[in-house]
């Protein structure tokens, strides 16, 4: 087992009375298994993925359960501790190329950023590595790609960017936040394409978070549903998507049909 | 970004020709006579129109205007009406005087707030924040030239750290700088205020965006993501501010140098738009308009290469 | 997020508090402000002169009730000028555009690329001294940032639904710049004046301590602290006091501002 999350929970203490999140979520993951989460906006399914990444360390919130990855609870680690495996043995890719990549600084240093923080390399491995990445995301032409700012690129370019960068040290684990939700429906199937090439190639086990179960669907083999911060149900992918037994599942199947025409049918077959 | 950059430039020249016509133009129009002002009233008609003559106020304005640009550009400013001497001469030394304090100033800004800022930013709501931004909000609101009163009351006549006489430069740079360094510091107050305030903001802006979320996940500590990512993108608005902030400390300095008495561009102004010395006045006047939109011209092209979504444009 | 805004309240209190100050001084000052007594020459603060007197035996609280009285009023007055002719300028410009908009804004940033001081100094060189003078010179510099604030404003609405449903139903152009547009603007236009009002007040305390402000004879807080600065030793209350009205008010207009600008980035 790479990965065994027991009784995960985020509960906020912001404002008034503690809201709770994310409710003792457990999840185990093989290596270079595919793993989708599925839910609507506010089921808690990014929060989990943010939580066992340790991007919601504050004072406000309390993260509680385990989540040992490889032998090590991520989550009895310090934040000093957690950063020696953030960026190298498990990444993540947000909802969001647009905003998540820093306007101002060039692509190749983006992708080159773990690198730097984790390995002592001279400039020029680095950016063998980093063109490296970058060809395995799928950018065509990396050479050109590289010294280039974000705005000079396309949403779907800037999601393969981010895919670059967190896949720059071979990581055992991806964590996709929703990462073909901006993106334009061709865009979408290409980039689950890559997806798909990537855990085949290198094998990459992958946590994707979606709101569409057809695109869990097209990559997953196993699945996870949650609602409000619950999981209703889990098991292998067909199982769920043909026989679901939660209603709250039928339901979210049932309002695939709708969005059909926008998602597109590529990745449903 | 060249052609952009042309584009500014041509705006720069074309706004400084503005500036000379107006500065020429309100002093060409304007009633009452300098002759009688500078010569007196019991002065001959021959002797008024020798004045008139030697300063070339007998012809027409936009010839008189001509003329007076064409010098200007070779530095050559005109006669100074009062002194009977070239207006760069008199101009020279007290530009010196107010460009030494300026640049101080200046560089008291960047020295104080830059370091404040970025605390008050890193420990947000701790008590140095809480602490610094009243401080920031009271400094903000006291004028340059009461702050001057304040700090001549405390380091000179209380405290006894300087003696509130002007020391040039012939002095010795050391000891000049460090009368310079109070009035300097009267200027730099207000602006340092605001200065933190802007960089604060911004830099907590900068935290809250995406791409820092980024970082963190690539397991930068909270140092390197902040140095690495946030300052870049937060000194943006920050260098901006500042460069345009070169007007009002120019404007700053022409103040206090009256308070602590320093002979300087200011007083120069003062007392010859006193005097009706009008070729030093709209010398002075250009001049300082030149630094002014040189600074926007700067701030401008700083911008560009600081922000790369820019330099597209 | 209920969060208390501290700007805002202690900023409109320490406001009210100063115009109630000015209001009095409008209409009672202990004693004549011009009058001297050479009895009190001097005379520290006391509860016969709160704020004591100056060399000349004047009594530096009636001083100051006048002088931030007429501070006041020249800065509203400025306000007012800069604030109308902005307002028109901003209001056409952003709403109509145009080459007549685009050569206008060119204009202003010209201007408005210059310290108010620096500008308002080589006007009242042209005009000479005296309280309109300062009003006029002030008033005019101002309505360039005005304009370009306005104007921004505009630009953001112009195109929105509400206006275009109005322009559609035929409502003319002006009515759609004052009834529709306007009243969206005014956060904008508050935080705007806040911080035209504390430059006028800078600006003419400023000038008057240059002397190239108001005429002698009339009263200025600027003048005051000029008199004061060859006492500052023996007479330090003549310094002060002025000071310190001047600084309340302008941080007091400050906090308000600020708490305004709080409220509207609480809102969007």
């Amino acid at each position: 087992m790479m990965l065994s999350i027991r009784d995960l929970s985020v509960v906020f203490t912001d404002r008034g009375a503690p809201f709770t999140a994310v409710d003792r979520f457990c999840l185990d993951m093989d290596r270079g298994e595919v793993v989708g989460i599925v839910g609507e906006s506010g089921s808690g399914k990014s929060m989990t993925a943010h939580a066992l990444m340790g991007l919601i360390r504050r004072s406000q919130v309390t993260v509680s359960g385990s989540a040992v990855f490889e032998g090590i609870d991520l989550l009895a680690l310090s934040r000093e501790e957690l950063r020696q495996y953030q960026g190298r043995d498990l990444s993540i890719i947000f909802q969001e190329p647009m905003t998540s990549l820093n306007p101002t600084m060039r692509i190749g240093k983006q992708v080159e950023e773990s690198l730097r923080i984790h390995e002592k390399l001279s400039r020029a491995e680095r950016k063998a590595r980093a063109l490296d990445a970058m060809a395995l995301a799928g950018l065509p032409d990396p050479e050109s790609v590289y010294p280039q700012y974000p705005h000079q690129l396309s949403g779907g370019m800037r999601q393969r960017v981010m895919i670059a960068s967190a896949l720059v040290l071979r990581p055992r684990l991806l964590i996709a936040d929703e990462p073909t939700t901006a993106l334009d429906v061709t865009i979408q199937a290409q980039i689950l394409e890559t997806l798909k090439d990537i855990n085949r190639k290198e094998g990459t086990a992958i946590l994707f978070i979606s709101h569409d179960l057809g695109v869990v669907k097209a990559l997953c083999g196993r699945v996870v549903v949650m609602k409000q911060g619950n999981i209703v149900e889990s098991g292998a992918v067909d199982d769920v998507f043909y026989h679901p037994r939660a209603e709250y599942t039928k339901l979210l199947i049932a309002s695939r049909p709708a969005r059909k025409k926008l998602r597109g049918g590529g990745q449903d077959g | 970004m060249g052609k952009a950059l042309l584009k500014r430039a041509g705006l720069l020249v074309g706004t400084l020709l503005l500036v000379s016509v107006l500065a020429f133009a309100a002093f060409s129009v304007i009633p009452g006579d300098p002759t009688t002002s500078v010569l007196g009233a019991e002065a001959t008609r021959e002797e008024i129109a020798a004045f008139r003559a030697q300063h070339g106020l007998d012809l027409p304005v936009w010839q008189r205007y001509w003329s007076w640009l064409a010098a200007f550009v070779t530095g050559d400013f005109g006669r100074s009406f009062k002194f009977d001497m070239p207006v760069s001469e008199l101009v020279a030394t007290r530009a010196q005087v107010t460009l030494v304090m300026a640049a101080l100033s200046f560089a008291l800004i960047v020295a104080i707030s830059l370091p404040l800022g970025l605390i008050s930013a890193r420990r947000r709501g701790g008590v140095v924040d809480r602490l610094v931004t009243v401080l920031a909000q009271v400094t903000m609101s006291v004028p340059n030239f009461i702050m001057g009163i304040g700090l001549m009351f405390l380091f000179a006549l209380v405290l006894k750290w300087f003696r509130p006489e002007y020391v040039p430069l012939e002095d010795g740079l050391g000891a000049h700088l460090r009368f310079m360094v109070f009035p300097a510091l009267a200027v730099a107050l207000p602006k340092s205020a605001m200065t933190v305030k802007l960089l604060r903001g911004s830099i907590l802006g900068e935290l809250g965006q995406d791409y820092i979320r980024t970082a963190y996940s690539k397991g930068n500590s909270q140092s390197s993501a902040l140095r690495r990512h946030v300052l870049r993108n937060a000194m943006i608005p920050v260098v901006t501010f500042l460069a345009m902030a070169v007007g009002d400390i120019m404007a700053g300095s022409i103040v206090v140098e009256q308070v602590f008495t320093i002979p300087g561009l200011g007083r120069l102004l003062i007392t010859e738009i006193g005097h009706r010395d009008y070729p030093v006045v709209q010398a002075i006047v250009v001049l300082l308009a030149a630094v002014v939109v040189g600074c926007n011209f700067l701030a401008d092209l700083l911008y560009r290469v600081m922000d790369p979504r820019i330099a597209e444009r | 997020m209920k969060r208390k805004n501290w700007y805002l309240t202690i900023g409109v209190i320490l406001t009210a508090l100063m115009l109630l100050y000015i209001a009095v001084g409008f209409f009672w000052t202990p004693y004549v402000p011009s009058a001297m007594s050479a009895a009190d020459r001097e005379a520290k603060p006391s509860l016969r002169h709160l704020f004591g007197c100056d060399s000349m035996g004047r009594d530096v609280f009636s001083r100051t009730l006048e002088g931030a009285g007429s501070t006041l009023t020249i800065a509203l007055a400025v306000l007012a000028v800069g604030a109308v002719c902005g307002l028109a300028v901003g209001a056409l410009c952003g709403y109509y555009g145009g080459p007549v908009d685009a050569l206008v804004m060119r204009l202003c940033d010209a201007i408005a690329a210059f310290p108010s001081v620096l500008l308002a100094l080589v006007v009242l060189a042209v005009t000479g001294p005296g309280k309109y003078n300062v009003i006029g010179a002030l008033g005019v510099l101002f309505v360039p940032s005005f304009a370009r604030l306005v104007r921004g404003e505009f630009l953001k609405y112009r195109d929105r639904d509400f206006v275009r449903s109005a322009r559609l139903m035929g409502v003319s152009g002006l009515r759609i710049i004052f009834v529709h547009i306007l009243p969206n603007t005014w956060p904008v236009l508050l935080s705007g004046l806040t911080i035209g009002f504390n430059n006028a007040v800078l600006a003419e305390a400023s000038m008057s301590y240059l002397g190239i402000g108001v005429t002698p004879t009339e009263p200025s807080l600027g003048y005051m602290l000029k008199d004061a600065q060859g006492y500052l030793f023996t007479l330090p209350w003549c310094a002060v006091f002025p000071a310190a009205v001047v600084i309340l008010l302008i941080l007091g207009v400050g906090l308000v501002g600020e708490g305004v600008r709080e409220r509207m980035g609480a809102v969007s």
